[in-house]
């Protein structure tokens, strides 16, 4: 396992937008047992200033998590997705996502280092509307794991 | 800021339901067959599912749904959930800490299952509660 160190610093096209659900943010909400009424009902969201339902701290992930596939399986840098495991995960929020948004990604690679034999590729993926207003930032380091 | 210590019960059929919600479908997270071919011990949460539960606890003692500013955190050790009714559990603490910001606090966040720390430099910044 050795990664290409002259990838650090490579940023990807945008991704297509990706349309914020209102039922999405619920099933989510949902799914992780989140209750507060901000997450479900808009009027509670429209009373903390929102536009629609506001989704969790981590929603984020089920956007940038296929946005990031542009990098795992770019067969140039040539990861195993199979040998894939989740390292970190950090996310910086100019505003919570709300239901409505229309969101691009752009993924830059921030990190690759190769030690002990496991690859270690952090990737920052910048989350903003097709309007360009900056919604979140989320870095995620993944570590790809050497044979035996 | 009250901080009490939140307890999250995590079995398969929310696994399923997380795994529908976020589209993350390794099959690690629902098959023994595959989770111990890859050298689990057995049906492993998602990491994010547990960094949800946390992140859970985090707008609950900040008090409101939009209240997080930065939240991060290191998976160090995997969840496991066996196949029965009970699954098994996880406990998030949280100590606060000056954010070095006036109207925020960090909470460095510690999240255990069976006993045993499941992240690490694990932590939030959120608004203070008024």
């Amino acid at each position: 396992m050795s990664l290409d160190p002259s990838f650090v610093g490579r940023t990807y096209p945008p991704t297509a937008p990706y349309q914020v659900g209102r039922e999405k943010i619920r099933e989510f909400a949902t799914a992780i047992g989140a209750e507060e009424p901000a997450y479900h009902d808009p009027d509670a969201a429209r009373a903390l200033g929102h536009p629609d339902v506001v989704a969790p701290p981590t929603f984020p992930m089920t956007i940038t998590m296929s946005a990031s596939r542009q990098i795992i399986d770019d067969p140039e840098l040539g990861i195993d997705y199979s040998r894939v495991v989740h390292g970190d995960q950090r996310f910086r929020y100019t505003r919570p996502v709300v239901a409505g948004d229309e969101l691009v990604c752009v993924n830059t690679v921030e990190d690759v280092i190769t030690r002990g034999g496991h690859g270690f590729v952090t990737i920052r993926t910048e989350v903003s509307t097709t309007t360009g207003e900056p919604v979140v930032t989320a870095w995620c380091k993944f570590v790809v794991r050497g044979e035996g | 800021m009250d901080l009490s210590p939140r307890t999250y019960r995590i079995t398969r059929a929310d696994l399923v339901r997380y795994a529908g919600a976020s589209g993350d479908f390794n099959p690690i997270h629902w098959s023994d067959r595959i989770a111990t071919k890859v050298g689990l011990p057995g049906v492993i949460a998602h990491g994010m599912f547990t960094m949800a539960l946390v992140g859970r606890a985090v707008t609950e003692w900040a008090g409101s749904a939009d209240a997080v500013v930065e939240y991060g955190v290191r998976f160090t050790r995997p969840v496991l959930v066996p196949d029965d009714d009970e699954g098994t559990e996880i406990e998030v603490t949280a100590v606060a800490r000056d954010a070095g910001e006036p109207g925020l606090t960090r909470l460095d966040l510690t999240a255990t299952c069976q006993g045993e720390k499941v992240l690490a430099q694990a932590r939030a910044v959120i608004r203070t509660p008024a």
